[in-house]
């Protein structure tokens, strides 16, 4: 297994919305999701996953209804609502800014400067 | 709406709690299920995949707890966890605990006790549908509410303001059923009183207006559900049963609901009759007798849309019709409304002021125990700076801390209430069952505590949880941290004046208030009670009857009444028997007016005075020791033959006749135009209440103006058993079937005592209350000090300082300001006790013994309360003081 990240503080959810957008999904299936698209590079404690979740429920960025996995399991279903959706861009562009601007930071040439 | 929003999905959260709880639960299962599968798959057995899904799981409690607060349902488990934390921290201080409680049991259930009073006799008087729109008729300046039938009967017929007016008074029966005779009290009402109430049977029915037809004519009762319970065994069988009243066959109606006893608070009846038999009741006519107030009080509901306003002013015409047309009978007929309850407001009047006075004495108390429950809390707050200085410091929010002081101070104050509304309940219930007194068994009050009074103790136990849980608040939100980690508890000793020191002052100065008046109280019974009423109740026994209650009446009543005489003077060691028509001062009175001699025109407004009317025997004043001061008393042979005498006391011989000294020999007229001899002089007296001034008083021969009310005054050295056994047996050998009730004559006197007995006892205890608490303030305060100030107090010792002035520098502050709190009650004391005056006899501040036992009880309160703290103070060992710190 290769060395994982250990996360950011604050970027989980916004991991959560990436992961749900992509469609709906069970808890369990958003852990694998983000494992999925980040190709397992981060380390993300499982239980520590459904605070996140209840949160953005609470503020309106899902939505959760109960249903039936490929696994034939009751579970609950996580989907972005029209506000995460939203959020998600913003986000993601927010992140984007910092991004280039702390790369472009630890880049930079004696000679830029 | 947002905001909206947010708060309705709160309030949802907390109500779906245990369901999101559930859910919760269900999704971390299907979570491990999901997991144990893929692993499951990967070829491990599902026993160790499930264990391991687990295990990578990680904390669930954690995480269900974070979960929880993130879904927004964290307000209850935070308090959850505030109560688990004060209770710990309670039980960790239990003498701190077990004050705190009993101070807020006491003072809360004093509130609750006299609110409930209140809320019994002023708030809720009437058990009857509509009762706000239910009023009393009240006239005159002094608030009568009497009136005579036929007046009644016009103010029912002519007012355009009521729904009807019903009318009612108090009379007394003999109930034969078939066994023993017993005496029972109840209401003469109008046919139409339970019409005009609107209050419905409980078995049987209730007789109406259309079931009068002129005098005697509806020989009909009603029972009270009490009476029926206790008396006929919840007898179903009872209606339509035929019992006799007074000799006179009467049909039980129906049983009236358990809930309403009559209309007025003081008096639970057994029985209502129509009073259009009255006459076969009393032997009084009354139903055309314009001269006697035959009716206690007549009420109604006012109509929808009339304001009691309108109601007065048509009242006022009907007043002045009838002053009009009857100017010899009415006078002073401009009327008033009054809550019914409690007779209006002749009596309403005092005791609502009572009452309102103990209420605003028990508000004081709460409010000292507050003052005291607030400085023991901030004495904590400081004891436990580190601990708060500690919490701060680990990031606690102050808000955090001061919601956790507050369910401290909720919780004690929850308890202390919850056991001061126990002890109230209890309290109440018994004061509903007392009988103050004896032979008026049908006399009592009724406080049964209702939803009102739980309600008023949980609002005081919370109110003063905020008020004692406010003190430490700045204190609390000065904290700072560093400064009380770094330099330990010893902060500053401050000598400015705090809050906490004025309020130990006022709650000193309110508890000396309490214990002015209820000595002033106390010792003004103790005066009273050897006072000279006119008459000497030691060594005499009563003898009570109403002669109609068997049947007497016209010629047979003196004739009876003078065969009992006879029978009770042969009984061995009886000194003298007296005929009296109702004993001064046992409850009950009839007053008349009387003219001078030369007056003509006989209306009420042209009367001299009015003067307390007593009909006797010859031997009365001898028997009562009453004594004569010129003139002779009455004689046997003062009868209807004989021409009109009377004896009248001092003050009617001042007020009526111009003269003291020679009032014997002059004529008086009564209201029919009657002229009266004087024919003696006697001592003044004591008539109705210990508290009035001296009131005129006659005294007329029994055999001239005969009255079945019986009082036989038996004045005998024997011992008050034997000879209530001998006086029984002679009386049954006249008449088996009479009632009557023996009794000594200072037990009947307890009716006068009521108002000061009660007056004293609840003060007394208020005043006992007040001394407990400020017994506990200065306590916490001078131990409070000298804890603080150890350090201090070592360092002095060490350098040579002498007990006295360790004692003066510990504990004079604390002095001082019971020196302060006490003066400053005394002298409020002394101004509220004018107030007393009016309800306890001879009640006056100006008694050096009251001074004085204030002075000694507030020096002895202190030093009770500084004793233990100035021992602690004087056995400080500076050397292990010094070396601890």
């Amino acid at each position: 297994m290769t060395e994982q990240a250990q996360l950011l503080p604050g970027t989980l959810d916004l991991l959560i919305l990436r992961a749900v957008s992509l469609g709906p999904l069970h808890g369990y299936g958003v852990l694998l999701r983000i494992g999925q698209i980040s190709g397992n590079a981060l380390l993300i404690e499982q239980g520590a996953l459904y605070p996140g979740l209840f949160r953005l429920v609470r503020q309106g960025l899902l939505k959760a209804s109960w249903g039936t996995s490929d696994n034939n399991r009751r579970a609950k279903f996580y989907e972005l609502t029209v506000a995460g959706r939203k959020r998600l861009r913003e986000e993601t562009a927010n992140w984007n800014k910092l991004v280039s601007a702390i790369g472009c930071a630890l880049g930079a040439q004696a000679e830029e400067v | 709406m947002k905001l909206l929003d947010a708060i309705r999905f709160r309030i949802a959260t907390v109500f779906r709690r245990s369901q999101l709880n559930a859910e919760m639960e269900e999704e971390l299962r299907s979570h491990i299920s999901h997991r144990a599968d893929d692993l499951e798959r990967s070829g491990v057995g599902r026993a160790e995949a499930e264990r391991r899904a687990r295990v990578e799981f990680g904390g669930e409690l954690r995480f269900k707890q974070e979960s929880q607060e993130a879904a927004g349902g964290t307000l209850i488990d935070s308090i959850i966890q505030d109560l688990r934390f004060a209770v710990r921290m309670l039980r960790k201080s239990p003498g701190f605990t077990i004050v705190a409680v009993a101070t807020l049991a006491l003072s809360i259930g004093a509130n609750a006790v006299v609110f409930g009073v209140l809320n019994a006799l002023i708030l809720h008087p009437q058990n009857v549908p509509q009762a706000e729109s239910l009023y009393g008729l009240q006239h005159g300046s002094d608030k009568n509410t009497m009136v005579s039938y036929p007046d009644y009967l016009d103010l029912r017929d002519r007012n355009r303001s009521f729904d009807g007016l019903a009318a009612y008074t108090i009379c007394w029966a003999g109930l034969d059923t078939g066994k023993e005779p017993s005496e029972i009290s109840g209401f003469e009402v109008s046919g139409n009183y339970f019409d005009v109430l609107d209050v419905q049977p409980y078995l049987g029915r209730f007789f109406h207006g259309s079931d009068e037809h002129g005098a005697n004519s509806a020989p009909y009762m009603v029972l009270t559900y009490a009476y029926w319970h206790s008396h006929f065994q919840d007898d179903r069988g009872v209606v339509g049963r035929i019992v006799r009243l007074n000799k006179h066959p009467y049909t039980i109606l129906g049983v009236a609901p358990s809930g309403f006893e009559g209309t007025i608070l003081f008096i639970r009846p057994d029985f209502f009759v129509p009073m259009v038999n009255k006459e076969q009741l009393d032997g009084e006519e009354i139903l055309n007798a314009r001269e006697k107030t035959g009716v206690l009080m007549a009420l109604g509901h006012l109509k929808a849309g009339v304001t009691p306003k309108q109601a007065i002013s048509d009242l006022n015409s009907i007043g002045s019709y009838l002053e009009k047309n009857d100017p010899k009978d009415d006078a002073n007929m401009s009327f008033s409304l009054a809550h019914p309850g409690l007779t209006g407001d002749w009596l309403g009047g005092p005791v609502r002021a009572f009452v309102a006075g103990l209420m605003l004495l028990a508000g004081l108390i709460l409010l000292a125990a507050c003052a005291n429950l607030g400085s023991l809390f901030a004495a904590r707050a400081a004891d436990r700076s580190r601990e708060i200085a500690l919490r701060l410091a680990l990031g606690a929010t102050r808000g955090r801390i001061l919601w956790q002081v507050f369910t401290e101070a909720v919780l004690i104050s929850l308890v202390g209430g919850a056991a001061g509304l126990w002890g109230s309940v209890v309290l109440l219930g018994g004061l509903s069952t007392w009988q103050p007194v004896p032979r008026l068994a049908s006399l009592h009050i009724a406080v049964n505590p209702d939803a009102n009074v739980y309600w008023v103790a949980l609002l005081l136990a919370l109110a003063s949880a905020f008020l004692f849980g406010a003190v430490p608040v700045r204190q609390i939100l000065r904290t700072n941290p560093y400064e009380i980690i770094k330099s330990g508890t010893m902060g500053k000793v401050g000598r400015r004046i705090s809050v906490r020191e004025v309020s130990l002052v006022v709650q000193i100065a309110i508890c000396a208030v309490l214990v002015t008046a209820s000595m002033v109280a106390v010792r003004g019974l103790m005066r009273s009670l050897h006072d000279n009423f006119g008459f000497e109740p030691r060594n005499a026994t009563l003898v009570n009857t109403v002669l109609s209650m068997a049947g007497y009446t016209g010629d047979g009543v003196p004739a009876m009444q003078t065969r009992m005489i006879d029978a009770l003077e042969a009984i061995p060691g009886v000194k003298s028997v007296g005929l009296v028509s109702w004993p001064p001062l046992g409850g009950g009175w009839v007053q008349s007016s009387v003219f001078t001699d030369r007056t003509t025109d006989l209306r009420p407004s042209n009367a001299t005075a009015s003067a307390f009317l007593y009909n006797i025997s010859s031997d009365y004043f001898d028997a009562a020791g009453t004594a004569l001061l010129a003139g002779r008393t009455l004689s046997r042979h003062d009868d209807m033959k004989a021409p009109r005498v009377a004896v009248v006391n001092r003050q009617f011989a001042g007020k009526i006749l111009g003269s003291t000294t020679d009032a014997v020999g002059r004529y008086f007229k009564m209201p029919d135009g009657t002229r009266v001899q004087v024919v003696g002089v006697v001592e003044d007296g004591k008539y109705v209440s210990l508290t009035e001034d001296s009131e005129p008083a006659m005294f007329l021969p029994f055999q001239q103006v005969p009255s079945g009310v019986t009082c036989l005054v038996v004045r005998s050295d024997r011992d008050p058993q034997q000879l209530s056994a001998a006086i029984r047996s002679a009386l049954r050998g006249l008449d088996a079937g009479l009632p009557f009730d023996v009794q000594p004559w200072t037990k009947t006197m307890d009716a006068a005592m009521l108002a000061s007995h009660v007056a004293t006892a609840s003060l007394g205890v208020l005043g006992v209350m007040g001394a407990m608490l400020s017994i506990t303030g200065i306590f916490g305060m001078a131990a409070y000090s000298v804890s603080k100030r150890k350090r201090e107090l070592g360092i002095r010792m060490a350098l040579g300082a002498q007990r006295k002035e360790v004692l003066q520098a510990a504990l004079g502050r604390a002095f001082k300001l019971l020196a302060i709190g006490s003066a400053a009650g005394l002298l409020l004391g002394i101004l509220a006790s004018r107030v007393l005056a009016s309800i306890v006899y001879q009640a006056t501040p100006r008694d050096p013994l009251v001074l004085g036992g204030v002075v000694l009880a507030m020096a002895l309160l202190g030093l009770l309360a500084t004793w233990i703290p100035a021992q602690r103070a004087l056995s400080v060992d500076p050397l292990i003081l010094l070396r601890e710190e």
